[in-house]
């Protein structure tokens, strides 16, 4: 069993019928310092499949395994919330104090950790979001990139094996989305941590270990980025993007070009192109 | 810009009356006052402004920051203190009609507008150097006794802690819906009273249906954070009253000591 | 046909305190009728600030904005018939409805003009199929619409109103693809349709340059380059410098461009793209089948 397992998990936000299901059978195991990617357009079970993570929504049929504990029993749910972190879109309505230190405190606060210790989780979860120097500042008067890397700090001062974050950054401009996302990504290679991204953002999911699609409330697509991102017209047919690299590489493609289907990244693009262009240059 | 609001006057500063116990000041605060109005004579007065003067002297507030904060209350003051002028009695100065102002009404009105003037100073030292998080810290602390008869001590302390949070978020919220309805030519600054109010709905339902929004939001964030109440709950930040903190209380007592036996022992009319 | 003219505008936050802060300085250029322009810039370039003084909800510090070549400020009590006639769509306008109904929040702009209840009803009508709200959704409250309805709504509530220039500040922020797609071809087809000037504020080059006659960039309170998209994107390492980024596919084509290949500079889309690398393609097989 991976790390967090779902089996044949449904839910669906109303009690009686005609159910109509939000997750439909949704199998799906994602290992331990694994950094997922999940994709799919609004509506297509994504923002719930995350909430059933930390145990904020039970199953309405199947189960869903946190560390090999059943979200279903309630004596756990307080350990899979301290274990599994969940950021959600506006960074506005996440944070509870009006002094940024105060805030991040506030989980550990509520874990019943030890004065001293959280003082020293609180500074070390702010330094590794990089808002340290901001630790006394209050939240409204911080940039909305500034303000999510608070609320990050905010769950990892718990301690946790693992970070959902739900659209973290479609509120944010391209500065506040790359602070966040680096964030991200050094808190997965330098501590361990599992991330589940959750975003309408190709170029963010290009980047992950493994993309999942969602449609519907089923798995549509998983595999790693080359894999889900080469299948540019099933995509197309979800309304889902796809980097521009990769759309090109397919256009051309139709044109009648032999090219691979699996470029992410604009420098591959350009390796690709250069070599069939060859000896056309000019200067 | 809404965004420069901050919350109460708190200026931050390293003075000794910022690094006094919250729970200190707030007590030594609350007990000037109820002394200010137990002080029955000018020389009762006179010992309590030596002590909030003393207080603004150790806050390293500029004066002219004390002046400002009397600004708003500068018409009651006038107000009771003209109103006072019309009162008590003893030698008459001026008599015009039925207005009439004598040596007690002049005493009067100028005790009562000292008496003001020195609330005003005695809270603002509080505000100047206590953040509002640290004034709430130190009511929920002060208060804790009260959870024994069943009052939800800690609920308060959230709840002003998440006010204390969302008001400026709101406030912002607040201009930029009036400017998306001033664009859709909603009329706010002119017409009655009625007119007014009601040129409001399109703000304040639009505010209301948000909050509501942020509030779920906000619940969530706490439920994923861990948050069960106040039960097993710790405290990053804990507070110790020092030698300080003790000393100041130790001075407030006397003056007010010194307040209740001059109420007792002077019965000049005019002291 | 010159609609709208900014000239040397600058404005101050809270001048004369400590806290003055000067968003625009000597800000001067032109829009004529009928274009749709992008702007970009990175949060506080005071790409907000300026587009405020457009509409006049702010009145700037010095300089005039011209609408039709009077200043808009002529009659400052006439302020608000400015509105009427520059629509502003701020970012996540979903948050301002506030009607019982759809149809009445989108009326709520009409009705302030003082129009007669006929025009209102046929403002109203023509406003929702610019944005595709069925007359269903009309009669439905605003707060039991999905996302992607409750923006379209509200952008609607200001198309309502017949503005000449219309502003977006992100109509598409927040939206997964297909709300995006969706909101974008709507209004390009009220453009096409009203020939009205269009001002979009964006953070998404490729939308930007999928749409803009022209792209104005500001940066630090200054217009830095205003041009064609092509122009404009063309100088990807200045832009770079501002926090900017340029679509990649025009990443992609310059990168060539730098390393000698014959391809056109500013490309901003894949079928230009696709247009431009085709014909190369085929030479070069053709060079190496004659070889």
């Amino acid at each position: 069993m991976e790390y967090l397992q779902t089996q044949e998990l449904t839910y669906s936000y109303h009690k009686e019928p005609p159910l109509t299901l939000a997750l439909d059978g949704v199998t799906l195991g994602i290992g331990k310092g694994e950094f997922v990617a999940l994709l799919g357009h609004n509506g297509c079970g994504k923002s719930t499949l995350a909430k059933q993570f930390n145990a904020l929504i039970l199953p309405s049929g199947g189960t869903v395994f946190v560390d090999s504990m059943d979200t279903k029993d309630q004596s756990l749910t307080f350990e899979i919330r301290r274990q599994v972190g969940l950021v959600q879109q506006n960074p506005d309505n996440q944070l509870v104090a009006s002094v940024v230190e105060e805030d991040v405190a506030f989980g550990p606060e509520n874990i019943g950790v030890p004065p001293g210790e959280i003082r020293e989780q609180v500074d070390a979860a702010l330094k590794a979001v990089g808002m340290y120097e901001y630790r006394t500042h209050a939240p409204h008067k911080l940039s909305g990139g500034q303000k999510q890397r608070v609320a990050i700090a905010g769950i990892l001062a718990m301690q946790p094996a693992c970070i959902v974050l739900d659209e973290p950054t479609a509120m944010l401009d391209p500065r506040g989305r790359r602070e966040v996302l680096e964030t991200v990504w050094k808190l997965n290679r330098e501590k361990g941590i599992t991330v589940v991204l959750i975003t309408h953002y190709m170029e963010e999911a290009a980047q992950a270990d493994r993309v999942v699609v969602m449609d519907r409330g089923k798995v549509l697509l998983d595999g790693t980025p080359r894999q889900v991102f080469s299948q540019v017209d099933l995509l197309k047919e979800h309304a889902l993007d796809v980097p521009q690299a990769t759309e090109l590489m397919a256009l051309l493609r139709r044109e009648g070009c032999e090219v691979p289907n699996d470029v992410l990244t604009a420098e591959e693009c350009t390796k690709v192109l250069e070599g069939l262009l060859g000896g056309t240059q000019t200067g | 810009m809404v965004r420069d609001i901050t919350l109460g006057q708190f200026l931050p500063g390293d003075s000794l009356m910022h690094r006094l116990d919250p729970r200190a000041k707030l007590g030594l605060t609350l007990s000037v006052i109820v002394f200010i109005f137990v002080a029955g004579n000018f020389l009762g007065l006179a010992v309590m402004t030596g002590l909030v003067f003393l207080g603004m002297a150790v806050s390293g507030v500029s004066i002219g920051r004390y002046l400002k904060s009397l600004k708003v209350v500068l018409l009651v003051v006038l107000f009771t203190s003209l109103l006072n002028l019309f009162y008590g009695g003893g030698e008459v100065l001026w008599e015009w009609g039925f207005l009439r102002i004598t040596w007690g009404g002049v005493s009067n009105s100028i005790f009562v507008a000292v008496r003001i003037i020195v609330l005003i100073f005695a809270s603002s030292v509080l505000t100047f150097t206590t953040s509002p998080t640290q004034l709430t810290d130190a009511l929920e602390r002060l208060m804790k006794p009260l959870s024994l008869i069943r009052v939800p001590v800690h609920e308060i302390a959230m709840m002003m802690t998440i006010a204390l949070r969302f008001i400026p978020t709101l406030l912002e919220e607040t201009d930029k819906i009036m400017n998306a309805q001033k664009a859709r030519g909603a009329d706010m600054e002119s017409g009655g009273i009625l007119k007014r109010v009601k040129a409001l709905v399109p703000v304040l339902v639009p505010l209301f249906v948000s909050s509501f929004r942020r509030a779920y939001e906000l619940a969530t964030a706490m439920e994923c954070r861990c948050y069960r109440g106040g039960k097993g709950r710790t405290k990053m930040k804990i507070l110790h009253m020092k030698a300080r903190d003790y000393i100041s209380c130790g001075v407030a007592a006397a003056a007010g000591a010194g307040v209740i036996l001059l109420r007792i022992f002077i019965t000049h009319p005019y002291l | 046909m010159k609609i709208l003219e900014v000239k040397g505008v600058s404005y101050q936050y809270s001048p004369k305190t400590p806290f003055c802060k000067t968003a625009l300085e000597d800000v001067s250029f032109s829009i004529e009728q009928g274009e749709w322009i992008g702007v970009i810039g990175h949060t506080g370039s005071g790409k907000s600030t300026l587009i405020q003084h457009l509409n006049g909800l702010l009145r700037p510090t010095s300089g005039t904005v011209l609408l039709h070549g009077k200043d808009i400020w002529e009659n400052p009590k006439k302020i608000r018939s400015i509105r009427f006639q520059v629509g502003m769509v701020f970012q996540y306008p979903e948050y301002q409805l506030f009607e019982e109904t759809v149809e009445k929040d989108i009326a709520f702009g009409p009705r302030n003009q003082k129009l007669s209840d006929s025009e209102i009803h046929d403002r109203v009508q023509a406003a929702a199929k610019f944005v595709g709200l069925s007359q269903e959704m009309l009669k439905k409250s605003p707060f039991e619409l999905s996302g992607g309805e409750k923006r379209r709504a509200a952008i609607a509530g200001v198309i309502a109103m017949d503005p000449e220039v219309l502003i977006l500040d992100e109509p598409t922020a927040g939206l997964d693809p297909m709300g995006r797609d969706l909101i974008l071809s709507q209004l390009m087809e009220y453009h096409r349709e009203r020939k009205n000037t269009v001002l979009v504020v964006s953070h998404s080059m490729e939308d930007i340059a999928a749409t803009a006659d022209r792209v104005l960039v500001l940066d630090q309170g200054n217009v830095v380059m205003f041009g064609e998209p092509a122009e404009v994107f063309s100088r990807g390492p200045e832009l770079a410098d501002m926090g900017l980024q340029v679509p990649q596919i025009t990443q992609i084509m310059a990168k060539l461009r730098d390393k000698g290949y014959p391809v056109p500079a500013g490309v901003l889309t894949l079928q230009q793209a696709v247009q431009a690398l085709l014909p190369l393609m085929k030479r070069q097989e053709g060079g190496k089948a004659d070889g």
